[in-house]
């Protein structure tokens, strides 16, 4: 245990934000400068997990718990191979981490990556405000940077815009790989990549299912290569209206009929495979409190969600669409956002937010049970 | 699916007095609940004894019985009022122990009650130890995690000795089954602490059993609350990690909110237990709380226990977040699901879901062991704190601090000047956890100790030692910078330093730092309370202040009032204080004021967002007060501020306050000043022409000599400026009164001593009354049932005076006004007088709310605070007898003769208590308030009206069997016809040889038994502390000799506190205690709810 000294961490850093707002603070993790959409996080637990989650790139994400980094990092709790956030915001970084399981502090791991952060601004302040005026571009700039101040925000509007970009190939593997079943292989499942996190081929895993992770540029070939029971489609970056080549290949799934699960990314897919429309929301859904409820049971889960963009479908009705009939299977109590697709005719559903939690509660794994029903259906 | 249709009616159990373990949390979730139900359309009926509470305020149930809470008098009001249903999960410990009888006696079966909120078969499997290690077992084996520490159940010491080997030896913890607050509780590191601990374990678990247990000292401890609704959907509303490592009870620990050093999937092996947990005990309709050990050194996750019920946590997890677990489970409890209710603080969406917070909230003990000299202070799994203080804060620095500022105890902030101390010793001495060890381990981190060797000694996590560190490297930096600039300040501010603490490391005066930090422009911003960390706009104004950007106060329209709190709960300063705040809140709101609430005492119903306009949860210095008067001056008119209903703490202010041009309503800082001044006051008196017992004031030993000389001893000695008797003593000899200036730390030439004639043998009479300048409003007048001398607080009263005749209360009436009015009292004054040997002593006079202020009221069913309110603002008795607020005519001093007898009866803490060798802490009442709460008889005589209030209080007074006897010499001549009167309902007395003797003289039969110094006799003859201990004894009278506290009878009493018989300390009480055994005896005692008392006290005076 050591004790890191005050003033160490004193290197000035600002955050603009596209509308001119800016919030002073002291630079965080690396020192340099950053560009994202500034979006919040309302989880009060997972900044590992969350700061790997490949949906983040192209983020600067603001977490409104105020004490980050107290369990440092370890080498068990990343989702992917990397730090995805372009920036992270934070209040009160912790000097010293403790956990038995910690193998060095957040701020060494941002810096190790090159991740520039900001810490010791009014978070709350900067969430009302995304909250008021929607999600928005911003950066990061510390150290020598903070200096061409009067060209920051020229800077920042200069950036694209989140709305329009296509980002999952960026996030996900160039390689193909396998998750092998733990214990007795039951089945097998084709993963499109669109920017998974670890812990859904995991999830998978536990249930004797063998993952065979693919690129997102994969093809129907690709996928039936594997022979697959089921297809995945995880979850990802980016605004779903540039995924043509995605839900060109989910498209194929489901003229096969094959037993089709989503998340996400994978959910606005479908819903756009299956002709609705998809939209940005004004600041997202993130965190790991979010009520969702099962419109086939009734009943209510707390659920993981990292979602900026939703899939446009009618609630209070089944919708015909050119795979049958399909409804929504699950909305978010808090707005009415549309959380889960389910096909009626076929074995295809998916899920806005995340089962496989990490960071978040366990309580939708029974998601991917229903996964393994489908396909156990589709053998019978 | 909504609401149960089936249900019409709801019988409401409380808590009962205030005790150690069970608080006022409980009336604020009582309160929370029964306004619930009643606005769902259900006819409430509710049972507490205590009147202390807003839940026994009248308008917040259908019917409020305010009587005993045993499963007899609880069965007459089911008989009575026939509920449909039983909610029982709100009332503590008590609640549910008396539900559980009532199931078990067949009472519910036999009137057709149905349980709700718990079923019986839940609240076994959660409270009882071995079928609790089943469910957890069970849990394990459908989740994989969890499993309980290895334990023994034992039923006699013969087991307890064999479980130890078991378990592989020593340290264990024993842990009797269904006490309240781990009452009984404790370490045992050798056989001897072993047979003490489990011997007393034994005798207080109603089921004789105790668990022994494999210690997990100097692990991590947490907390869950969870709600689950009829469809099994299940919440954490918050996660609560302790400070202090496993070993100090949660209530005694400093604890954090949420969880500060778990990573996300540990805190997800924590919930999936907790979730699994509350759906094997099969809580299907409401919350519990669990809590966990974790180990260090590798996550094993050991489930301690669950509580089946709303808690003192859930109270503090409902403030932390926002989110009003009491008032759901009352919801969930008549058929709602938890997406059916809205959350109240956004409104726009449902309480399905977690509250996420983006503050730390921190909550700090406070211990009252100043009151107990004898007592142990070693903090063990047996709760010993009296109250709590919450603070929130942007980071746990921040909140932390300032959650020790508001403990408003000497010594409670962390201080940065002066010599440390030997580090060796300071880290020795902070391995005990003792109340204020974490300002020794403040002390050792300055003579140099490293975070290695505080985690070390202390095992407190290093998350929270780095942070004292860089609370430490703070205060470090202020001491050594050349100048205060606005960088440094800032910094001290964002984590929690208040300007006394910067002006005492700068070496400048409070003010000057205030002063610069205003001209720097730094001051603090209030967020608001949301639940959810911004993501949705909330709808109420719950604040707390930080040093950061952006404040959310809203600018309004009406004036506001601002009313002070009182604080954290201690000896003296109780909920009493809670009730008349609220109802100044109520009042003031009804007449068209804004209501602002500040107070950081999270137990509270003043601290329910619910209560007043806004709230802040904030410290109640004068700095933090100034910061918010500011605050809300910049939002809108600020009619004024009210100091006069929270007790000692906001009236301390008022001075301050006005100096800082804060406009402070109803009585006046002057006026204050005039009554607790004792010089000022003296001038009072002598123009009025009143007489108060010679008395004079000194600074020094020669001074109060020459005044004690001069009156005579003995005399009564107390500092200045204090509550609850603080520091009070009867001193009979000039050596005792050097010793006791030599030991006060209260007295300095700014806070004298006050050396006080004492008068044996005088009737103690207190008065509430209103004030408005022009005309009195005579509350009420209580004549105490002990002599004066004992304090008032820890006196039964009743109310009206019982042996007070027309004339005395015309000269009562006289004097309160010629006080009030040449005190200057605008609004509340509480008097005491003592009568001796007729002549009426005025001894104190306090300018506020008294404690009984809520007794008062309800024995006269008129709201005094209300009134008190109203009038600081300005309108007058005459006015509000016109609105109604008050009586049309007649008042608290001229009640009709029907008028009810209302008796209150103060519960001491004493089994909480035990010396460092393990025995019990004397019982003997004194000078010095040791009650931590009330409750209150009332019935239409006294005799009922006062067995009544000793039942609510201790338990049923016998009325057959044994009655132990040994008085005082000067006490033998009263105790005459009180033992005739025994005699004559039927019990063998039993006597020392000396009373027996006396009683003997008068014709009264004793038998003589043997004193504890005789031992046991030749044939085998029990001492009589060997018989208490068996069982054999029902009543015992042991008075004192002397009132110094000498130990004569120490361990008859104490042996009566462990065997639970009633114990009357006094004469005074004896004779009472045979009117009520009369009573008893004498046909069947009924029940009577408070409205209908005030239906008939109203027609009596119209």
């Amino acid at each position: 245990m050591t004790t890191s000294t005050r003033g160490a961490a004193k290197t000035p850093a600002v955050l603009v934000l596209e509308d001119g707002r800016t919030f002073r603070g002291r630079a965080y993790g690396a020192v340099g400068e950053t560009f994202g959409e500034a979006v919040f996080s309302t989880g009060m637990t997972g900044y590992q997990e969350t700061l790997t989650d490949p949906s983040y790139d192209r983020q600067i994400v603001v977490a409104t718990a105020p004490q980050i980094g107290n369990t440092g990092w370890n080498d068990e709790d990343d989702e992917s191979g990397r730090i995805w956030v372009s920036g992270y915001v934070v209040r009160d970084p912790a000097r010293v981490p403790s956990n038995w399981r910690a193998k060095r502090s957040l701020d060494d791991e941002l810096e190790r990556q090159g991740v520039v952060g900001i810490s010791g601004i009014d978070t709350r302040a900067l969430t009302r405000h995304l909250r008021e005026r929607g999600s928005m571009r911003a950066g990061i700039f510390s150290g020598e940077s903070v200096a061409a101040e009067p060209e920051l925000l020229a800077r920042v509007q200069a950036q694209p815009h989140m709305k329009g970009a296509s980002l999952y190939e960026e996030v996900a593997t160039k390689e193909a790989y396998v998750v092998p079943a733990v214990g007795e292989k039951k089945f097998t499942v084709a993963a499109v990549d669109l920017g998974i996190k670890g812990m859904t081929p995991h999830r998978m895993a536990e249930r004797g299912i063998e993952v065979h992770v693919l690129p997102a540029t994969a093809t129907a070939d690709d996928i039936y290569a594997v022979n697959p029971d089921g297809v995945f489609f995880s979850n990802g970056p980016g605004d779903p209206a540039t995924a043509d080549g995605p839900v060109a290949l989910m498209t194929a799934v489901l003229e096969r009929r094959t037993p089709l699960f989503g998340i996400c990314f994978g959910n606005q897919i479908l819903g756009r495979a299956l002709g609705f429309g998809t939209y940005k929301l004004k600041y997202g859904h993130r965190g790991i409190n979010q009520p969702v409820q099962d419109r086939t049971t009734g009943k209510v889960e707390v659920t993981a969600h990292n979602h900026g963009f939703a899939v446009d479908a009618p609630l209070d009705r089944v919708s015909d669409t050119k795979f049958g009939r399909a409804e929504v299977s699950h909305v978010c109590l808090n707005d009415d956002v549309v959380e889960g697709l389910q096909l009626l005719d076929q074995p295809a559903f998916s899920v806005q937010y995340h089962p496989e939690a990490a960071a978040g509660p366990h309580d939708a794994a029974y998601l991917f049970d229903r996964f393994v029903s489908l396909m156990e259906g589709q053998r019978a | 699916m909504p609401k149960r249709t089936d249900i019409q009616s709801v019988l409401v159990i409380g808590s009962g007095p205030i005790v150690i373990g069970q608080a006022a949390e409980f009336d604020y979730s009582g309160t929370q609940a029964c306004r619930v139900l009643k606005a769902e359309g259900l006819r409430v009926i509710l049972v507490n004894s205590n009147p202390a509470t807003i839940m026994t305020d009248p308008e917040i149930a259908d019917a409020t019985y305010v009587e005993p809470i045993t499963p007899e008098f609880v069965e007459k009001i089911i008989a009575k009022e026939r509920p449909d249903t039983l909610l029982p999960t709100l009332g503590g410990q008590t609640a549910l122990n008396t539900a559980i009888s009532l199931h078990e006696n067949g009472v519910l079966a036999k009137y057709g009650v149905e349980l709700i909120g718990a079923k019986p078969e839940a609240i076994h499997k959660g409270e009882d130890r071995d079928l609790f290690k089943g469910v957890v077992e069970e849990v394990r084996r459908k989740t994989g995690h969890g499993e309980s520490a290895r334990s023994v159940i034992c039923h006699t010491m013969d087991d307890v000795l064999k479980g130890v080997e078991t378990l592989g030896g020593y340290p264990v913890v024993v842990r009797p089954s269904f006490t309240m607050g781990g009452a009984g509780s404790g370490f045992a590191h050798d056989e001897e602490e072993l047979r003490r601990i489990a011997g007393q374990g034994l005798t207080l678990s109603p089921t004789t059993e105790v668990l022994l247990e494999e210690s997990i000292l100097g692990w991590k401890e947490y907390e869950l609350e969870l709600m689950r609704d009829k469809n099994d959907n299940v919440v954490v509303v918050c996660s609560i990690e302790n400070f202090d490592p496993m070993g100090v009870h949660t209530g005694d620990s400093i604890t954090v909110a949420p969880a500060m050093t778990l990573t996300d999937r540990e805190y997800q092996i924590l919930r999936d237990i907790g979730i699994a947990v509350i759906r094997e005990v099969g809580v299907d309709t409401g919350g519990c709380n669990i809590q966990f050990a974790v180990d260090p050194v590798d996550g094993r996750v050991i489930v301690i226990e669950m509580n089946p019920r709303v808690s003192r946590s859930s109270a503090l997890a409902s403030k932390a977040t926002g989110f009003p677990i009491a008032k759901i489970a009352a919801k969930l409890a008549v058929g709602y699901t938890l997406d059916e209710i809205p959350n109240d603080i956004t409104q726009e969406t449902p309480a399905s879901f977690e509250p996420t917070l983006d503050y730390v909230v921190v909550k700090a003990p406070r211990f009252a062991f100043e009151k107990f000299p004898q007592a142990d202070s070693t903090l063990t799994t047996t709760m010993k704190s009296v109250g709590e203080a919450m603070a929130i804060g942007r980071n746990f620095p921040e909140a932390f601090q300032k959650a020790l500022r508001s403990l408003e105890k000497k010594g409670s902030q962390f201080t940065f000047v002066g010599e440390p101390g030997d580090k060796e010793a300071l880290l020795r001495e902070s391995v005990r956890p003792t109340d204020g060890r974490i300002n020794t381990v403040m002390q050792a981190i300055r003579a140099g100790a490293t975070p290695e060797e505080i985690f070390e000694y202390t095992k407190i996590d290093p998350w929270f030692v780095d942070q004292l560190f860089l609370i430490k490297e703070i205060a470090d930096e202020l001491a050594e910078a050349a100048e205060l600039t606005g960088e440094l300040l800032g910094e001290a501010k964002r984590h929690g330093f208040s300007d006394h603490q910067i002006a005492e490391i700068r070496g400048l005066r409070e003010d000057v730092v205030r002063e610069v930090r205003h001209a720097l422009g730094i001051r603090p911003v209030y967020k608001t309370v949301d639940t959810c960390a911004a993501e949705f706009a909330a709808r109420t104004p719950y604040f707390y202040s930080a040093y950061d950007e952006e404040s959310e106060v809203a600018p309004r329209e009406k004036p506001a009032v601002i009313i002070l709190g009182s604080g954290p709960n201690r000896i003296g300063q109780g909920i009493e204080f809670d009730y008349s705040c609220v109802h100044a809140s109520f009042a003031l709101s009804d007449a068209g004021y804004e209501t602002v609430m500040v107070n950081c005492n999270p137990e509270t119903v003043s601290t329910d967002y619910d209560t007043s306009d806004r709230l802040y949860f904030e410290p109640l210095t004068l700095e933090d007060v100034l910061e918010i008067v500011h605050a809300e001056q910049q939002a809108g008119p600020v009619a004024g501020v009210i100091v006069q209903l929270g007790g000692q703490t906001p009236l301390g202010l008022s001075q301050a306050l006005k100096d800082n041009g804060v406009p402070v309503v109803g009585t006046s800082p002057e006026a204050i000043h005039a009554a607790e001044d004792r010089g000022a006051f003296g001038r009072v008196l002598a123009e009025a022409g009143l007489p108060a017992p010679k008395h004079g004031t000194a600074t020094t030993f020669a001074g109060a000599k020459a005044i004690a000389d001069e009156i005579g001893y003995p005399v009564l000695v107390r500092p200045s400026y204090v509550l609850g008797g603080r520091g009070m003593e009867i001193v009979y000899d000039e050596t005792r009164l050097a010793a006791y200036i030599a030991e006060s730390t209260e007295i300095s030439p700014s806070r004298p001593v006050l050396v006080d004639r004492f008068l044996d043998d005088a009737i103690e009479i207190d008065v509430d009354a209103l004030y408005d300048g022009e005309e009195l409003y005579l509350g009420g007048v209580m004549e105490h049932i002990e002599e004066a001398g004992i304090h008032s607080g820890d006196s039964a009263c009743a109310l009206p005076p019982i042996t007070l005749g027309g004339f005395d209360i015309k000269r009562l009436r006289a004097s309160t006004e010629a006080i009030a009015k040449g005190v200057g009292v605008r609004g509340l004054i509480n008097i005491q007088f003592a009568m001796a040997g007729d002549i009426l002593y005025v001894l104190e006079a306090n300018p506020r709310a008294s404690r009984t202020v809520p007794f008062t009221s309800k024995a006269t069913a008129v709201p005094l605070a209300k009134a008190a309110a109203r009038i600081s603002l300005g309108a007058t008795v005459a006015e509000l007898r016109a609105e109604g607020l008050l009586p049309r005519h007649g008042d608290g001093g001229e009640l009709p003769l029907d008028a009810p007898i209302s008796v209150k009866e103060a519960v001491m803490p004493w089994s909480r208590f035990r010396d460092i060798q393990g025995r019990g802490v004397d019982t003997v009442l004194g000078p010095e308030m040791r009650s931590t709460g009330e409750v209150m008889g009332i019935d239409s005589v006294f005799g009922t009206a006062y067995a009544k209030s000793q039942a609510g209080a201790y338990g049923p007074l016998p009325t057959k069997g044994r009655a132990f006897i040994s008085v005082a010499n000067r006490d033998k001549r009263s105790m005459i016809f009180p033992a005739r009167e025994l005699v004559a309902h039927g019990f063998e007395l039993l006597a020392t040889s000396g009373t027996a003797e006396v009683l003997k003289r008068n014709g009264i039969n004793a038998t003589v038994v043997r004193k504890q110094s005789e031992g046991t006799g030749p044939n085998g003859e029990k001492t009589i502390v060997q018989l208490i201990h068996d069982g054999e004894v029902d009543l015992i009278v042991n008075t004192p000799y002397g009132t110094g506290g000498r130990l004569d009878g120490y361990d008859i009493r104490t042996a009566a506190v462990a065997r639970s018989v009633p114990c009357l300390t006094t004469v005074q009480a004896l004779a009472a205690a045979v009117q009520g055994i009369d009573a008893l005896n004498h046909g069947d005692v009924g029940v009577r709810s408070l409205q209908e008392h005030a239906e008939h006290l109203t027609a009596s005076r119209d």
